[in-house]
């Protein structure tokens, strides 16, 4: 049974009068139980009509002596006092505040349709959050009849304020979401990675929005990228300033019917980004870590990002994906070591939940796939987490294997002095080989401690441990003298670097994950 | 020898002012093919203008050279550059392939059968730079002894 007061009853009789559906009628009495709208259509149509036929019931007199009990078939015409009711029916009438969302689109069929627009896209999820968009108009009309309502009110001394109206959002998804929380076989709640949309169109009225532009034209900025300039959002700020006198004179109260109802576009889903976490390994120095394209053309095959990526893309069955790390290196640098920190968060994945044994499967998957790259610890993680990673792209230290040539012919002892020094200060003009990238600037770095391993006359090993943000190679060769100091100002000689090796990137995250 | 390098082309020009910000370089001078860089002064009261020779913007002037205009002698081909000169994107390759190598320029030298040692350095310095400045890593060669 509906809780409806004797209040409620002009408010019932003006709305059904002016051809709101039952739904509607519901909520400018401010029901609040979300099973009522859940009833069909018929049951609460006869309860309502029953409702207002009982405040006449011991001395109205009818010309045509119709019976006025809950009875009578919602079908007919009925006539209470001088007031012709026309009951909204299903089809035949569109509620002209809705325009159909509460009226067809409540029952269960559709419900089915959305599901089975769900089941057909094949996602995984236990529960799911509902998002509905209605077309702007409707507010348009929903202040028109709260204010055709409002006069009602008024003239009886009460209050009706517009925050108390149900929404027809809320109604809606009162309506739906049990039928579809069923067929789905999950729950349906306010918060969830997966989320299923249902927009609804009206072409029909789209101009219903129009007069708005002109009484409060400083709403709707016009935007080059949106269609329209009649957003929800614009909509309901210019409903909110517009004084009440100015919207009775340029849009009736209540609102006129409409001839269609509304459209239901495509259901979409869309689950939120899930991140997975891990450190690599590059072990060729033909690897760029990112595709590296030009003009259109592949300038070298394959890249550290695909080979991570393409195993997880397919086995969470995402529609694409961003793959972000602690720092890079160059296409002709090995990461050696524990390995280089990275995230990739897979977009729209289809397939949300693994356990641990099936993560191992997939570093196994792309540890398998190539020997240029390996991954370790790799896990799932949150969102901020990757945060940590990008803090350690500034301020952790980075450890490093260099090849070195020097032009003058060297000895053993003469290496000795650079393990000496200690936290050594060098200003590092922007490389030439980035400058047409990056802004000129100077870098101060410091390079903490080296140790040497001599070879021959003209090569060593140099084992450094730098800042982060450290060009390695502009601090041997000098870089045009626009790094200094720089190694072969300590050496004293020309020198050159022919190979260089990522030893360790320091920084603790990812956690491990012990084999 | 050399005994000053001026970049104070003309009254109320000097290079030195040249500044650049951000990514895209902005503020930096345009320069053609004919704009001069810096007068080289020598000992023996020689002078000698170095001229751009391509386009592109000026990014950096190599103050270094100010205070040790030995360098252009003694390092051309690294601490001794002039400038740092960048082409427009669309021109890189086309500036490149009308630079000449050394052999080339030796030739034009001979050919025209006059002493200009000082250019020939700036040259050369150019044409390294401007390769650098393509899309292309750092190549580590392989040196022998």
């Amino acid at each position: 049974m509906l809780s409806l007061k004797e209040k409620d009853r002009p408010i019932v009789r003006k709305l059904l009068c002016a051809g709101c559906c039952v739904r509607c009628v519901l909520r400018f009495c401010c029901v609040g139980t979300s099973s009522a709208y859940r009833r069909s259509y018929q049951d609460l149509h006869k309860e309502l009509l029953a409702f207002i036929s009982e405040e006449n019931s011991p001395q109205s007199h009818d010309a045509s002596g119709e019976e006025k009990s809950s009875d009578a078939p919602p079908n007919k015409r009925m006539r209470i006092d001088e007031d012709s009711v026309t009951a909204a029916q299903t089809d035949s009438d569109i509620c002209p505040v809705c325009l159909g969302v509460l009226q067809d689109f409540c029952d269960p069929s559709f419900a089915e349709q959305v599901s089975d627009a769900v089941k057909k896209q094949q996602y995984e999820f236990d529960s799911l959050v509902l998002t509905v968009s209605l077309p702007a108009q409707l507010s348009v009309r929903e202040h028109s009849c709260w204010l055709h309502v409002k006069k009602e009110v008024r003239e009886k001394s009460m209050c009706l304020g517009k925050d108390d109206v149900i929404q027809v959002k809320d109604a809606f998804k009162w309506a739906v979401q049990g039928k579809i929380g069923q067929e789905l076989g999950a729950a349906v709640v306010a918060n969830s990675p997966c989320e299923v949309s249902i927009s609804f169109i009206h072409p029909e009225t789209e101009e219903d929005c129009h007069f708005l532009a002109h009484t409060c034209p400083d709403c709707f900025k016009p935007t080059k990228n949106k269609a329209s300039v009649f957003t929800r959002m614009a909509v309901v700020k210019a409903l909110e300033k517009i004084s009440e006198e100015k919207f009775s004179r340029h849009y009736p109260c209540p609102p006129k019917k409409a001839n269609t109802r509304c459209t239901a576009l495509d259901t979409t889903c869309l689950h939120t980004s899930v991140f997975i976490a891990g450190r690599y390994n590059k072990f060729s120095r033909e690897l760029p870590q990112t595709p590296w394209v030009i003009d259109g053309e592949r300038r070298m095959d394959g890249s550290v990002e695909e080979l991570i990526a393409a195993p997880l893309l397919s086995s969470f069955r995402a529609d694409g994906f961003n793959f972000s790390s602690s720092g890079r290196e160059d296409v002709d640098v090995r990461t050696l070591g524990n390995g280089r920190p990275f995230a990739v968060e897979l977009l729209n994945p289809h397939r949300a939940k693994f356990n641990r044994a099936e993560i191992k499967q997939l570093q196994e998957t792309i540890n398998q796939s190539s020997d240029k790259i390996r991954v370790r610890d790799l896990q799932i993680v949150t969102r901020d987490a990757t945060s940590r990673m990008k803090e350690g792209e500034e301020e952790k230290t980075k450890t490093y294997s260099a090849l070195i040539w020097t032009q003058k012919a060297i000895e053993s002892p003469d290496l000795e002095f650079l393990a000496n020094i200690k936290d050594l200060r060098i200003a590092q003009k922007t490389p030439l080989r980035v400058l047409h990238r990056r802004p000129l600037a100077v870098r101060q770095r410091l390079v903490h401690s080296m140790t040497t391993i001599y070879l021959d006359k003209h090569h060593f090993t140099l084992k450094l441990c730098t800042q982060a943000g450290t060009y390695i190679k502009e601090f041997v060769h000098g870089d045009f003298g626009r790094t200094k100091p720089n190694l072969c100002d300590l050496m004293k000689t020309d020198a050159d670097i022919l190979e260089l090796d990522v030893e360790s990137v320091d920084i603790d995250w990812p956690p491990a994950i012990p084999d | 020898k050399i005994k000053n390098i001026n970049f104070q082309i003309s009254d109320g020009c000097s290079l030195l002012k040249n500044k650049v910000s951000g990514k895209s370089k902005r503020g930096g001078q345009s320069l053609t093919e004919f704009a001069p860089l810096c007068r080289i002064t020598c000992t023996d009261e020689q002078e000698y203008t170095v001229f751009s020779c391509i386009r592109g913007r000026l990014l950096e002037v190599n103050e270094a050279i100010l205070n040790k205009p030995d360098l252009l002698l003694e390092k051309p081909s690294t601490e001794g550059y002039i400038v740092v000169i960048l082409p427009k994107f669309e021109e890189s390759k086309s500036v490149t392939e009308g630079l000449l190598t050394r052999e080339q320029y030796e030739d034009v030298l001979t050919k025209r059968n006059q002493q200009e040692p000082c250019l020939l350095t700036s040259i050369c310095t150019l044409k390294l730079l401007t390769e650098s400045l393509l899309n292309q890593p750092l190549k580590l060669k392989k040196k022998t002894s």
